[in-house]
Formats: structure tokens, C-alpha cells, sequence
């Protein structure tokens, strides 16, 4: 190990009390002069606040819209204390957050909004996914008849379905992609989610039942075969080749994987 | 991914203005390719895999030179450095091929949490070889020098036993880093902590100096009714700052310059005539110098 | 219900009828379906914070019925006694008494 053990306990306590507002001012840390530090800490402890709570309203700013910003702030104090960041690279700050506000009593009359949540982490990682080629549709023509049904589809780094029992596409479009548009949302709505990024923007489309399930069999890796028969099962009336269509279109495989199931 | 970068011009950074590059002007930058001498980007910024980012960036480091600046390394910091940020760090700088490294006289990390602040430390024999440390460990993953930055501080440490410039000074000949000169930071502190920025300018190893920041502060009061500068990079760069960077640029003569506006971003021709402002007196360092050279 | 088994010949026509029609309107047909160019901006940055406001040095307490906060965004209620819907608008009436 070429790094020692730690020379300045004195760094311990500046951090823990960055955090901690009914901590004292740490002892050895002064302001002008050798006069008390007192507001000058302050600055410290706003600069963590301010900034980590910037970044989770950029990651979250359909929830900042339907909770306003000074409800968000709040929010986000409390979860910068539960869940302090572990990484300096803040777009993966904010992960828990959808289970943070699942769990937050004063917002169970909410319960759309840790979907909207989930739906808004869902995005940032379809945004910043690997770039990959999407599987062409005469990749899968060229499979022969009797193998396709015992061909996987390997998933595309971008791809994810987001299964919600809200409306949470129209929620997320009217209160970030959308909010001068008007209209209503009817909260008694089921929406599932399929996100892609065939290139570099993030697509997202309301997928139903049965092409939901089809569609989380085959990022699960499951054969095309059985991933159809759960299709079958989610809704017996599903249009299987108008599922896979959705699919492929979406761009959401990355190329075929010829292991039968 | 790691190859050779494709792009049309040199990696080296002119001795010219450059911006940081904004998410808000990159649409501006792509349609029109407005004549900056670079851009710095924050490497924090470009370690997830794939995505837009990385698209804008390949695009624009086809046709500018980059400045590649860490803010999140936490040189420090009083545990061991973050091994798997160092091989991201790398990683970014194999993809893009930045002119210049950089990064803080700071921490911003303690145990396993990040507090992304720069967070001050103090000045003593102890920190200094643990800050020596951590510097070598940086230049070894990195396999290039790195330039380390003068911070703006708001408290001091009664523990302290040597100056920031003696400091930063005896890093330099320790490690063989670089340094960045942030000329708002020297404001900021020095009227914070009641220094005089010149002094601290003069004792300050210019000739290791490989970059210029230039930023502006939000002006505040302490509970004493002193002034208190906040590093805010949300405003134009102050009257005062631009004289002690026209006064270091007469001295050092031109050198590559970032003009950092990161909060209330403006429009890209705000921005651009921040750059110009720095570009004119660069002009007159640089004819300055073949005067001197001449005379 | 019983697990039924597709044939091997039933997947094999739905998937060449799929592939087929990806060149037809029929993919993106009553499909709700979005995609914005976005360019977000980074978010670690080298800036302080806004000064010394109390955002940082002020405490939120939070002891169940001690919050005090009341959402004051858009759309923000749906199990209310008098069945108001999400509507768009903001909830005005849901606002704390200043």
C-alpha cells in the first residue's frame, strides 16, 4: 500500500458534520484571523446540500414538478442523509430514491409517484447505456423456421420495461417532456413502459399485456418460444407478430444468440 | 474504443481562451463551430458508457482541442485514493486525448462517502506528504503529468503551519506536477482570509503554472460583517479578477485560459465575449513577450 | 389455465409475418410512443452553491406527523374523499395557509 493511514483525524469530523446542521463547527476550523468560523462552515455545508439536491432534480424533474421545488428540497435533504452519494459521478446519484419516496409516509396518498420516479431512473439509464447495434429483423429472417422458436434474442444495453400499475407514461410527458401541453391524466390508467435507444435518444413507448410479458421474457433470455407462450398466458387474445414487430422496431435486442432453450 | 482518437488537429491546447463545455450550447457548437481555442469538460462527467454525451464529445473533439478536469479524485482526502476512479479517469483521458490534466488541491470524499464539495484541507508537513502521495499514485495511473489547482477556501485551520503558496510550492518540487492557476480563487481567498492577492501572486511558482482559470463569485458577508466570496462561476468574472490575470499574464506571458460559468448558465454569445475579453489581453501578453524577446 | 405449447411452425410464421410488417405503418399505429433529442447537462461540476443560505445548515425534521410540507406541484392527488381527479391544474386548494 503506498497510502498511509490517515494523518488528519481532524478530516473525519469536517465531514460528519457537513451533514449533521446540529453539529458544532468543527474544532480547529476557523474563519478571518483565527476568529470562529460560524457562517463560513455554512458555505461548506450549502455547497453539498444545494449541489447533490441540483443533481437529483435534474435526474428527477418529473417528480420535482408534481411535488414542487420546495417539497422536492425538503425531500431531497432527508434522502441526502438516508443515502449519502458512494460515487463521485453523479449521474448514478439517486437510485434509491424511487423506494425512498415508496416508503415515505406523508406521500402515501401519492402512490404514483415512486413509479414516476422508477419510469425517470429507467430513462438516465437507457440515456447513458453502451452504445450497441440493434438486431436487424433479416437477422432474424435468416434464422431457420424450425430453430426460431428456441432462438434467444440478447437484450440491448438500452433496453428495459417499466411495469407500473399508473399512468406513469402520461404523467412523466405532462410534468417533463410535455408540461405546456394541456390536459388531464386519468390516474385509474395501467401503464407499461418499454424503453430503447436504438441510437442516441432515449425512445419509450406504452406497451400492453401481452407484449409486455413477451417483451421482459426476452430481456430476461428466455427462448422466443417460451418468452411467446408467456405472452399467450399475460393475454390470450395477444397478436404475437404484432408484439415482435413493436419489438424489433423498438430496437430493444442486440443481436441472436442460437442456443436452443 | 481506447485507439488513437481520429481527430483533425493536435491535442495540444493553444495559448488562447477556452470555455467549459456546457450540456445547454452543445446544439450551438455542433451547428455552427464557433472559433474557441478549446474546450475543458469535467471527467466525472463522461464515465458511463455510452449515450449522447460521448456522441457530442467524439464530435467535438474532432475539431477542438480538450482540456480534461477531475473534480472528483479527492486528492485530499484523508483515506487512500479511489483506485477504480483513477482507472476511470484514465480511461477517459485514452478516449479523448485532453491537452492538459487537472485537478484540486482538495477532498471531496471521506470513508466511502462523496460529499462533492471542494473541501479544504489544511496546511501541515503531514497533509503535505500525504497530498505528495497521492499525486505521485495520480501521475503513475495516469502516465502523464497532471496540473493541480489553487482552491477557493472560506475557512482556515488553526492547525496550519505553512502558507497555501509554500505548500503548493514544495508539492510541485516533490512531485513534478504542473499547476493550475485559477486567478478567482487567488481573489476569492485571499479576500476571504484578508491575504493580499498580490503577495500571493508573487510568491506564487508561476513558472509551473500551465493553465488559467477565470471564473465569477457571488459577494457575501461572515458573521463579522467581512466579506465573504463565494466561488460561484454563476456571473460574469469580476473587474478585479481580470486585472490580476492581465497582471500574471504580463508576467507569465499567454497561456491557455478557461472561463468557468457553470451555474445560470448564459447564452453562448455571453459566453463567447467572456472568452474574447480573456483572448485580447492574452494578445497583449503574447506581443508583450516579442517585445521583450526583441527589445 | 393450461400452459399451452406453441408448434415450432406457428412461431416461425409469427415471426416471419413480424419481421414482414416492420416496414409497414403497422408498428407505429395507435402506439403511444416518444422520443426527445436531449442534450443533459453534466452534472458534476467544480461550482459552490449559492452562498450561505440555509439550505444546508438548517435541519428538516422528520418524525412522521412533524412534516409539515404539503406537494405543491401539478397533479398531485388521487385518493382525496371528494373524488377530484389529477387534473393538470394546479392544486391550489391543497396550498398550506401562509
Amino acid at each position: 500500500m503506498v497510502d498511509h493511514p490517515s494523518p488528519v483525524p481532524g478530516r473525519k469530523a469536517f465531514a460528519a458534520a457537513l451533514l449533521a446542521p446540529d453539529l458544532p463547527v468543527p474544532e480547529g476550523v476557523v474563519g478571518r484571523d483565527g476568529r470562529p468560523a460560524g457562517k463560513r462552515f455554512a458555505v461548506y455545508r450549502n455547497n453539498v446540500v444545494v449541489s447533490l439536491t441540483e443533481s437529483l432534480k435534474a435526474t428527477y424533474p418529473a417528480v420535482t414538478a408534481l411535488l414542487g421545488e420546495e417539497y422536492f428540497s425538503a425531500l431531497a435533504r432527508l434522502y441526502i442523509n438516508a443515502h449519502p452519494p458512494q460515487s463521485p459521478i453523479l449521474s448514478r446519484y439517486g437510485a434509491e430514491l424511487s423506494e425512498f419516496v415508496a416508503t415515505f409516509a406523508p406521500l402515501a396518498a401519492y402512490p404514483y409517484l415512486a413509479d414516476v420516479a422508477r419510469f425517470e431512473w429507467a430513462w438516465l439509464q437507457s440515456y447513458h447505456a453502451a452504445d450497441a447495434p440493434v438486431l436487424a429483423a433479416a437477422d432474424l429472417a435468416a434464422v431457420p423456421p424450425e430453430a426460431l422458436a428456441g432462438t434467444i434474442l440478447t437484450a440491448h444495453p438500452a433496453a428495459s420495461v417499466l411495469v407500473s400499475a399508473f399512468p406513469v407514461f402520461d404523467l412523466v410527458i405532462a410534468n417533463r417532456f410535455e408540461p405546456e401541453a394541456s390536459g388531464s391524466v386519468d390516474l385509474s390508467e395501467s401503464q407499461t413502459v418499454l424503453f430503447s435507444r436504438p441510437d442516441i435518444d432515449v425512445m419509450f413507448r406504452v406497451i400492453p399485456a401481452g407484449t409486455a410479458a413477451l417483451a421482459a421474457a426476452l430481456l430476461d433470455g428466455q427462448a422466443l418460444g417460451n418468452a411467446a407462450e408467456q405472452a399467450f398466458e399475460a393475454d390470450p387474445a395477444f397478436d404475437f407478430s404484432q408484439g415482435l414487430s413493436v419489438l424489433l422496431a423498438a430496437g430493444i435486442f442486440g443481436g441472436l444468440d442460437g442456443r436452443a432453450a | 474504443m481506447t485507439a488513437a482518437f481520429p481527430s483533425r488537429i493536435d491535442a495540444a491546447l493553444p495559448q488562447r481562451a477556452g470555455v467549459g463545455l456546457k450540456g445547454e450550447h452543445v446544439p450551438e457548437i455542433l451547428a455552427n463551430r464557433p472559433d474557441i481555442g478549446f474546450f475543458e469538460i469535467h471527467a466525472e462527467n463522461y464515465m458511463e458508457v455510452g449515450g449522447a454525451p460521448h456522441r457530442h464529445l467524439e464530435t467535438i473533439r474532432r475539431d477542438y482541442p480538450l482540456s480534461l478536469h477531475g473534480v472528483g479524485l479527492s486528492i485530499g482526502g484523508a483515506g487512500p485514493l479511489d483506485r477504480d476512479h483513477l482507472t476511470r479517469l484514465r480511461k477517459v483521458a485514452d478516449r479523448y486525448e485532453p491537452g492538459l490534466f487537472s485537478e484540486h488541491l482538495a477532498w471531496s470524499t471521506h470513508d466511502t462517502t462523496y460529499y462533492n464539495d471542494l473541501l479544504p484541507l489544511p496546511y501541515t508537513e503531514a497533509t503535505l506528504a500525504h497530498v505528495v502521495s497521492h499525486i505521485n499514485q495520480v501521475q503513475d495511473a495516469m502516465g502523464r503529468q497532471m496540473l493541480l489547482e489553487n482552491p477557493s477556501t472560506y475557512v482556515a485551520f488553526a492547525e496550519s503551519t505553512l502558507s497555501e503558496t509554500a505548500f503548493l510550492r514544495e508539492i510541485v518540487q516533490r512531485t513534478g506536477c504542473g499547476l493550475l492557476l485559477d486567478v478567482n480563487n487567488v481573489h476569492v481567498s485571499a479576500t476571504n482570509h484578508g491575504w493580499s492577492a498580490e503577495t500571493y501572486l508573487s510568491e506564487f511558482p508561476l513558472d509551473q503554472v500551465q493553465e488559467i482559470h477565470l471564473g465569477g463569485h457571488a459577494p457575501d458577508i461572515d458573521d463579522d460583517g467581512l466579506p465573504l466570496l463565494i466561488d460561484a462561476h454563476d456571473r460574469a468574472v469580476d473587474q478585479e479578477v481580470w486585472r490580476l490575470f492581465a497582471l500574471v499574464a504580463n508576467r507569465v506571458g499567454p497561456l491557455p485560459t478557461l472561463i468557468e460559468w457553470d451555474n445560470d448558465v448564459p447564452a453562448w454569445p455571453v459566453l463567447l465575449d467572456e472568452a474574447r475579453s480573456a483572448d485580447r489581453i492574452l494578445s497583449g501578453a503574447a506581443s508583450r513577450e516579442l517585445r521583450r524577446a526583441h527589445g | 389455465m393450461s400452459k399451452m405449447i406453441l408448434s415450432a411452425a406457428f412461431v416461425a410464421g409469427a415471426v416471419a409475418t413480424a419481421v414482414s410488417g416492420l416496414s409497414t405503418a403497422a408498428v407505429a399505429q395507435d402506439a403511444k410512443e416518444k422520443c426527445y433529442g436531449v442534450s443533459l447537462a453534466g452534472k458534476n461540476d467544480c461550482k459552490a452553491g449559492p452562498g450561505t443560505t440555509c439550505a444546508g445548515s438548517s435541519t428538516v425534521d422528520y418524525q412522521g406527523n412533524a412534516w409539515t410540507l404539503v406537494p405543491k406541484g401539478t397533479c398531485v392527488s388521487m385518493s382525496v374523499p371528494d373524488g377530484r381527479m389529477g387534473s393538470l391544474e394546479p392544486l391550489t386548494r391543497d396550498l398550506p395557509k401562509s
